[in-house]
């Protein structure tokens, strides 16, 4: 039987951050504002993208061990979720940037870090439709797939920190650091983090399932 | 209203969380010295609009993906059969 107590898990985090992140506290900051509990929504996109493009990773060294077309399917519809999260993380950041930076973008290493990754996974998806033959896709694609999560894991948490940015968390900015992990915050910020990844994950699992379906559906036809 | 008070617990707990910082407010003196927030949509209660909207939004995605989940489900077990 299938397990679902995580989805409903994932019901009950979504309502309660959505709720909590407007009604309970935080800290007052200038410049900031209110636009402070946009940390419950931009952040936990990264970190889901993050957890998803790793599971996509470890189903694609899986193929490569052993190539089954269900293994190849789980990898490319997580990498898929993942690069969404990310695309929604980088909407989220811009317009969180044009409020508080006064522009949609700036030349900061964490932006253009993101945006590289992001961009390499993009190549991922182009790379796969080039293909004609399943197994050759699927392999050359596991084999990128694991370059791609290698690249962009400096891009994202290595390469910013060694560095002076406008974006919270790298050499700049203490003070932020010190009220992104305000306790008040960790109370609707770490819910929010394991919320957004189960629906990362829920996500992907039903894409794969389609996608399986369709695959099964295929094979009974030229049967 | 007595044996009725622990389920009216959670409500004054958010009532509570509400009120607080109205009273860092009221006790602030008119030289606002600290950063300003969305106190008065706290105050008219106009925030409750801007949470119901958004948990409405929430709630109709995630119908939709159980009923995806769900049609999902019933074509696996169909093709299994």
């Amino acid at each position: 039987m299938k397990q679902n107590w995580w989805k409903a898990l994932t019901v009950v985090l979504l309502l309660y951050v959505s709720v909590a992140g407007l009604l309970l506290p935080v800290p007052r900051l200038a410049i900031l504002n209110e636009t402070i509990r946009n940390l419950y929504f931009h952040v936990p996109m990264w970190f889901g993208m993050t957890f998803i493009l790793a599971a996509s990773v470890y189903y694609s060294v899986r193929y490569l061990r052993t190539p089954t077309p269900a293994l190849d399917i789980r990898a490319h519809e997580a990498a898929r979720t993942g690069i969404l999260m990310g695309f929604v993380g980088l909407a989220t950041g811009s317009i969180w940037a044009k409020y508080a930076w006064g522009a949609w973008w700036t030349n900061d290493p964490k932006l253009n870090g993101a945006a590289i990754a992001m961009l390499i996974y993009c190549a991922y998806l182009v790379l796969r439709s080039s293909f004609t033959d399943e197994q050759q896709r699927a392999r050359v694609s596991a084999i990128y797939n694991i370059f791609a999560f290698a690249t962009a894991i400096p891009l994202f948490y290595i390469l910013p920190r060694l560095t002076d940015s406008l974006h919270p968390g790298a050499g700049g900015n203490p003070a932020f650091a010190k009220y992104d992990l305000d306790s008040n915050m960790r109370l609707v910020f770490y819910p929010a983090v394991i919320g957004w990844t189960l629906l990362a994950f829920w996500l992907a699992q039903l894409a794969s399932r389609v996608s399986l379906l369709k695959l099964k559906v295929y094979e009974k036809q030229i049967a | 209203m007595k044996n009725r008070l622990p389920k009216l617990r959670p409500a004054l707990l958010v009532l509570l969380a509400l009120l607080l910082p109205v009273v860092r407010v009221a006790a602030q003196s008119t030289a606002s010295d600290s950063p300003e927030m969305a106190d008065v949509l706290r105050q008219s209660g106009k925030i409750y609009v801007v949470v119901a909207v958004i948990a409405v939004v929430l709630v109709g995605l995630l119908f939709f993906l159980i009923a995806l989940d769900r049609k999902v489900s019933r074509l696996e077990k169909e093709l299994r059969d």
